[in-house]
């Protein structure tokens, strides 16, 4: 985010320039925080059937709101939504993955698991974006990517790999809520922006908890440590980069105020699109590219040391493991 | 200890059954037939060292990126802190991390090419993997020349949590620009490529090509069959399946790649210098 509001300015700090309120009400810096809550706890929240969904923060922060469906190809996914709206009066085109807040909804939106398809919808959606110059919101709210045989059938990995390079190189303002969960590849493929927010009890990693434990620990019992030992809650991603800035829930978690934490997510998106509408096209696309080119740990390379020399019958082929 | 033999130092695996077909193949001759079996054409997983040689024109690579190694940015410990498990990964392969980077020429085209090691942890994509891929892509861009990524991986690295995630957002936007420079990608997918990466880079190539047999899907067995509640079909997510499913241009058998690669790009190389269209 420092790189655009170097480009548009920001209200307060030494460089500021006094244009605009952007980071109002918002958590920049995990000292903000009053109390963290343990990242097993934050699973738990993010994962509260409870907890407002993609349709219920569209139909309540947006106006006019037209879902669109379908693919053209295969069909239309109920786990990823999308359609065009009003928010504050200016047109947006939102794309969301969206769970169910009861078992026969979530039945029908698998869990909040897209297929290809559902991507593939995605990528129209974000094209049409584009097209129309229309600034592009998502929600990202999902487990996974859905791991069927039907899924790998139709090109799940393709169709999550062709979101993310539309997204990285779409001309057109983007900006990511993460609501609740963000399940790895399935999630970044609605998560590529110029400005990535995530609301305070929201979680983000590259596997779940308990794949985690069970590859690492083998065993998915130990999805707390797993949980811990990730930094995926909300103040761990805030103080990685990954996310911009953290939306406060209310008293209680967003599960139990769906309205405010609604009017919260609105009034942040309203910020966040003026100020991304002030950023030209080419420099909004560089920024973009900095943002997640920058992303990385790489350590002392002085320091290391040199790795010992290979015995020759370790290069030989090894049998594979049956 | 009889006649001063050291044990652990003696290689007792002079010898490899096939999976495929059980023929035993005795090592020297397998590492002569590029690691694929004499008998039934399987094809034995390859090191990165001896891949960059079969493919890249003879003495015409210097390798780049050397010395990135991976930091610890979560501090990350399950059994054992991350560093030790690279170290002890660095110890077993003689590699900094599971990619390589160089820059050669096949078939007479320059190239950036950046090969996978599927022995160091996996393959596992961090943020070393990350860099080399992205800079190797970015240094195609400033120079014009093609990209060719072997890939052989996992998926992401758990270890560095979300920030290994946003790799595949990094390399994603390499390529992407990439892609509007005009400038030919080709991923070549070999046994096993799974995860994080096929659902990025390794899928994006103007052409992406595959070895035969290589098991390439985007979520594990266990994950899979979990799901559905039964065993899968035999092949399911192979090369030959996504081939079938129209994922996949060609299915190249490893003798083979050098020259394929060669073709290809030289073919992408003569269209883009051709002057009736940059008019």
């Amino acid at each position: 985010m420092s790189m655009i509001e170097r480009l548009v300015g920001r209200t307060h700090g030494p460089e500021s320039n006094g244009h605009l309120p952007v980071d109002a009400d918002l958590i920049t810096d995990a000292a903000q925080l009053t109390s963290r809550p343990s990242p097993w706890e934050a699973v738990q929240a993010a994962r509260n059937v409870k907890r407002p969904h993609s349709l219920d923060v569209i139909t309540r922060a947006f106006d006019k709101f037209q879902e669109l469906h379908g693919d053209r190809g295969f069909r239309d996914d109920p786990a990823i939504v999308g359609g065009m709206a009003e928010l504050d009066g200016r047109p947006v085109v939102i794309v969301g993955q969206q769970k169910g807040a009861s078992t026969e909804e979530n039945i029908e939106r698998n869990f909040g698991m897209p297929h290809p398809e559902g991507y593939r919808k995605a990528i129209r959606l974000y094209r049409l974006a584009e097209k129309f110059h229309l600034p592009l919101i998502t929600f990202v709210d999902t487990p996974g990517a859905y791991p069927g045989p039907e899924g790998e059938e139709r090109g799940q990995a393709e169709a999550i790999a062709r979101a993310i390079f539309t997204m990285t190189r779409l001309r057109t303002p983007v900006i990511a809520v993460i609501l609740g969960e963000g399940g790895s590849g399935g999630a970044l493929a609605l998560g590529v922006a110029d400005v990535v927010l995530a609301l305070e009890n929201a979680i983000y990693s590259v596997i779940s908890p308990e794949g985690c434990a069970a590859i690492l620990w083998r065993s998915p019992a130990e999805a707390e440590r797993a949980a811990k030992a990730m930094r995926l809650a909300g103040p761990d991603l805030l103080e990685l980069g990954i996310v911009d800035a953290l939306i406060p829930e209310p008293p209680g978690g967003a599960h139990a105020d769906h309205d405010r934490t609604v009017a919260a997510i609105k009034t942040a998106l309203v910020a966040q699109l003026a100020k991304l509408e002030r950023v030209p096209g080419p420099d909004l696309l560089s920024a973009r590219y900095e943002r997640f080119r920058a992303f990385g740990a790489i350590g002392d390379t002085a320091s290391a040391p040199p790795p010992p020399a290979v015995p020759w019958w370790r290069k030989l082929p090894l049998m594979r493991k049956r | 200890m009889p006649f001063g033999r050291k044990p652990k130092e003696f290689p007792s695996n002079l010898w490899t059954q096939c999976p495929d077909c059980g023929e035993m193949l005795f090592n020297k001759q397998l590492v002569r037939n590029l690691s694929v079996c004499t008998k039934c054409g399987h094809h034995f997983r390859m090191g990165a060292r001896e891949r960059i040689e079969l493919l890249v024109d003879k003495g015409s690579f210097s390798e780049q990126d050397v010395d990135l190694v991976s930091g610890d940015p979560l501090a990350f410990t399950d059994s054992k802190p991350y560093p030790e498990r690279i170290v002890a990964a660095q110890t077993k392969s003689g590699e900094k991390d599971a990619a390589i980077a160089v820059t050669a020429r096949i078939g007479g085209n320059p190239v950036e090419l950046v090969v996978m090691d599927f022995e160091f942890m996996g393959g596992s994509m961090g943020s070393v993997v990350g860099e080399k891929i992205a800079r190797a892509a970015e240094r195609a861009v400033a120079t014009g020349s093609s990209l060719v990524v072997v890939s052989a991986s996992g998926g992401a690295r758990m270890q560095e949590g979300t920030l290994s995630l946003m790799q595949m957002a990094k390399i994603v936007a390499a390529i992407a620009r990439l892609d509007e420079a005009g400038i030919p990608y080709i991923s070549v997918v070999t046994d096993p490529t799974t995860g994080g990466v096929l659902a990025s880079y390794a899928s994006l190539g103007d052409l992406v090509v595959a070895e035969p047999g290589a098991l390439l899907r985007f979520s594990g067995e266990r994950v899979t069959s979990g799901t559905v509640g039964e065993k899968l079909p035999v092949g399911f997510g192979k090369a030959e399946f996504l081939l079938e499913k129209g994922f996949l241009d060609q299915i190249v058998p490893r003798a083979q790649l050098r020259d394929r690669l060669a073709f290809f790009l030289t073919s992408f190389r003569a269209a883009t210098q051709d002057v009736r269209w940059s008019l």
